[in-house]
């Protein structure tokens, strides 16, 4: 119907179908034309600058680029690098342990809201809440807090208790877990949000048939709502994975890489070399990494979702 | 309100005010309490001899932080009138890509050869025969600080170099006074080349520095170095660390630390607390050991302002230039600084006891260090090493030499 819509009123009356150019550009012609600000946005900005950064990643561009090209050299030297192999290990414990602990407890969370509660909107105001503050101010909070002679640690010790301990932030081995927590404080209420849409989003119908079967209600989220709220999962999944591929600012303000450089993230390292070290190729050859890390999870899954519908 | 004073700058500038004064935006990073003090005496006689306002864009997070603002809003066309950066090569591609004013013509009839201290200071201001920025103070790291509150604790007299400090740890941490006090982050970074000018020797820093020689990283002298590091690395940990230099400034005052290495503008701050030179904290510069400090220091650079700005703020760049280095505003501001001027035809009796010993060794003459030599790139890749060495028991002193020597191998 949109053809006939779109169709210049011509009163020709071939009757051949438009040829595939001709579809492809005049085909419902509105939408496209109002699309055009966001395609020429993704081509300039998303791929443009895209093809800019692996491109100059094989240059030995300093602080201006330029077009001296030394092949892989900048990737050599990026893996020999002690500071970025540390922080790919980091952002691996960082990211699986976010995402699992993200997901499991703001679908826990979601679920206890969803029982009907009284002042269900204040909880979720409240635990929504951390979501708007920025990851500086988080970083910031939670840096006092674990700060071992002024917070937690030092109120304890102050109020008799001497031999508790917690000093996350100063030790090398734990200070992954302290990031875990100011991140998973902060994004936790967010993904019960989307979780509890998910929840709500389901037919009360299907809650009727599996209570007359006699269904557990634990099973009925599990096996039954779990995997109806399959769109609401992928976003949060998306939302949450690229907050940790691209974790800087928590790091900068919690720890700022300590100690030493134990807590260091690829992000902050590219942010690093390209402003700090003054070294763009470095720092973009760093980013060209990242995005491919990206790559390589998005693509298979990309595939596996759409690729099927393509064929049908 | 300082946020609300910039605004109404640039709102003012906006507007196209026509008055005569004219108002210059200088960057700067100097934010510690003596820092700032240090540089509110140019702005006081930029504003009183030129009738111009200053307009002060301080930025937090040092050469760290501070620096990566600065080159993006020159790079991105949006410079300030002035900006202070380290004197060194962090700028150096800035210049040549004609980003900078050259200076040649501003400073023409002053003959700065003739009073600049150290004419190489002023090398890497210059570029195929012009000037680009000028060197307003001479920097040294090489300084060890202690504690008078903590020796009287202990019953020992304040050592007088290096050997003596180390050896008065045990006796230290039995009193429970900490030997030595780090701010967290860039501090611990200027102390290798601290001990390579004080237990090294010259040799040595002209060796790594300036000539990237990795073999004599991997020589003897760099060991003794190495082994330092490693000594002052069971004496450090992140519990002890404090967030900044000032603060670890605090602990020496308190005595709740000995001893710390860091550069002099560390005084500014020890005397804005109130601390006295030999009275309540003592300095040693070199470590007591040596006879040369290595220097670098702060430059200023007048970025080229774009079309169409108006003349007066071009003309208060030329100003600014010329009272940043004449006698009046050297005096007051490397007093208050704690910094080595970089002229000395002035008098310079104000000068306290730490600044008068830096004084004399400057006539040895000045040792490049790090910062004034070697890359950013290089530096940053030294600074995570220290970073990764002094917080990681697990890496051997071999391993430090290995990769140290490694870094300056591909030094440019």
């Amino acid at each position: 119907m949109a053809d006939v819509a779109t169709q210049p009123a011509q009163g020709t009356e071939t009757s051949t179908r438009p040829g595939f150019i001709q579809r492809l550009f005049l085909h419902n012609i509105t939408a496209k034309v109002a699309a055009l600000p966001m395609i020429a946005t993704v081509l300039v900005i998303f791929v443009g600058c895209t093809a800019w950064t692996i491109y100059y990643s094989f240059t030995s561009s300093r602080l201006l680029p330029r077009n001296d090209f030394v092949g892989f050299d900048q990737y050599v030297r990026l893996f020999g690098t002690n500071r970025w192999n540390i922080s790919i290990t980091n952002l691996l414990m960082y990211g699986s342990m976010s995402l699992v602990l993200t997901l499991t407890l703001g679908f826990l969370l979601a679920v206890l809201m969803d029982q009907k509660i009284r002042f269900e909107s204040a909880f979720r105001t409240i635990m929504l809440y951390p979501f708007a503050l920025s990851f500086i101010v988080t970083g910031l909070v939670w840096q006092w807090i674990m700060n071992p002679t002024l917070g937690l640690q030092g109120t304890m010790r102050n109020l008799g208790w001497t031999g508790f301990t917690f000093d996350w932030i100063s030790n090398p081995r734990m200070v992954l877990f302290a990031l875990l927590i100011a991140g998973l404080w902060q994004g936790v209420g967010f993904c019960m949000v989307l979780m509890l849409a998910g929840l709500r989003g389901v037919d009360e119908e299907i809650w009727k048939a599996a209570k007359v079967d006699g269904i557990p209600t634990w099973r009925t989220y599990i096996s039954i709502v779990l995997p109806m709220m399959r769109g609401v999962l992928i976003t949060s999944v998306v939302i949450i994975g690229s907050g940790i591929v691209r974790l800087y600012d928590l790091v900068v303000a919690l720890t700022n890489g300590g100690p030493g450089i134990s807590s260091e993230v690829p992000a902050k390292y590219v942010y690093d070399y390209m402003f700090g070290g003054g070294n763009i190729g470095q720092g973009l050859a760093a980013s060209t990494m990242m995005l491919l890390s990206v790559m390589i999870i998005m693509i298979p899954w990309a595939y596996l979702e759409f690729g099927g519908k393509g064929r049908r | 309100m300082k946020k609300f004073a910039v605004v109404a700058a640039m709102a003012t500038a906006f507007l196209g005010s026509t008055a005569y004064a004219a108002e210059l935006e200088v960057t700067h990073w100097w934010t510690s309490a003596g820092e700032a003090a240090a540089i509110a005496e140019f702005a006081k006689v930029f504003e009183e001899e030129t009738g111009n306002t200053w307009v002060d864009s301080a930025l937090a997070g040092s050469g760290t932080g501070a620096n990566p603002v600065i080159i993006s809003r020159i790079i991105g066309g949006n410079p300030m009138g002035a900006t202070q950066m380290n004197t060194g090569r962090d700028a150096e591609e800035l210049i040549q890509a004609g980003l900078m004013r050259d200076l040649t013509d501003v400073v023409a009839d002053l003959d700065i050869d003739s009073f600049y201290v150290d004419q190489d200071l002023l090398e890497p201001c210059r570029y195929e025969g012009g000037l680009y920025c000028l060197p307003i103070n001479i920097h040294s790291w090489d300084w060890l600080w202690l504690s008078t509150a903590a020796y009287e604790k202990i019953g020992q007299p304040v050592p007088t170099d290096w050997n003596e400090y180390v050896a008065s740890w045990p006796a230290l941490q039995e009193a429970g006074i900490l030997p030595f006090a780090l701010g967290t982050g860039w501090p611990i970074n200027g102390v290798p080349g601290v001990l390579m000018a004080g237990i090294g020797g010259t040799d040595l820093v002209m060796q790594v520095n300036r000539d990237k020689s990795a073999d004599a990283v991997r020589g003897p002298e760099f060991r003794k170095v190495a082994e330092a590091m490693d000594m002052l690395r069971s004496v450090v940990s992140p519990e002890t660390m404090v967030p900044s230099f000032g603060d670890a400034g605090n602990q020496l005052l308190t005595g709740d630390a000995a001893g710390n290495i860091h550069g002099d503008w560390l005084q500014g701050d020890l005397q804005i607390a109130g601390g006295v030179p030999g009275e309540d904290y003592e300095c040693l510069p070199a470590l007591g050991l040596g006879t040369q400090l290595t220097g670098g220091g702060d430059s200023f650079y007048f970025p080229v302002l774009p079309e169409g700005t108006d003349p007066a703020v071009i003309e208060a760049q030329e100003q600014l230039a010329r009272i940043l280095i004449s006698p009046e505003a050297q005096l007051k501001f490397n007093l208050v600084k704690g910094s080595m001027p970089i002229r000395t035809d002035i008098d310079l009796s104000g000068a306290n006891a730490c600044m008068t010993k830096a004084l004399a060794l400057l006539d040895n003459g000045l040792l490049p260090s790090g910062d004034f030599s070697l890359s950013s790139d290089t530096q940053k890749q030294l600074e995570d090493l220290n970073l990764e060495f002094i917080a990681d028991d697990n890496i051997t002193v071999d391993d430090y030499i290995e990769r140290y020597a490694s870094i300056i191998e591909q030094a440019d």
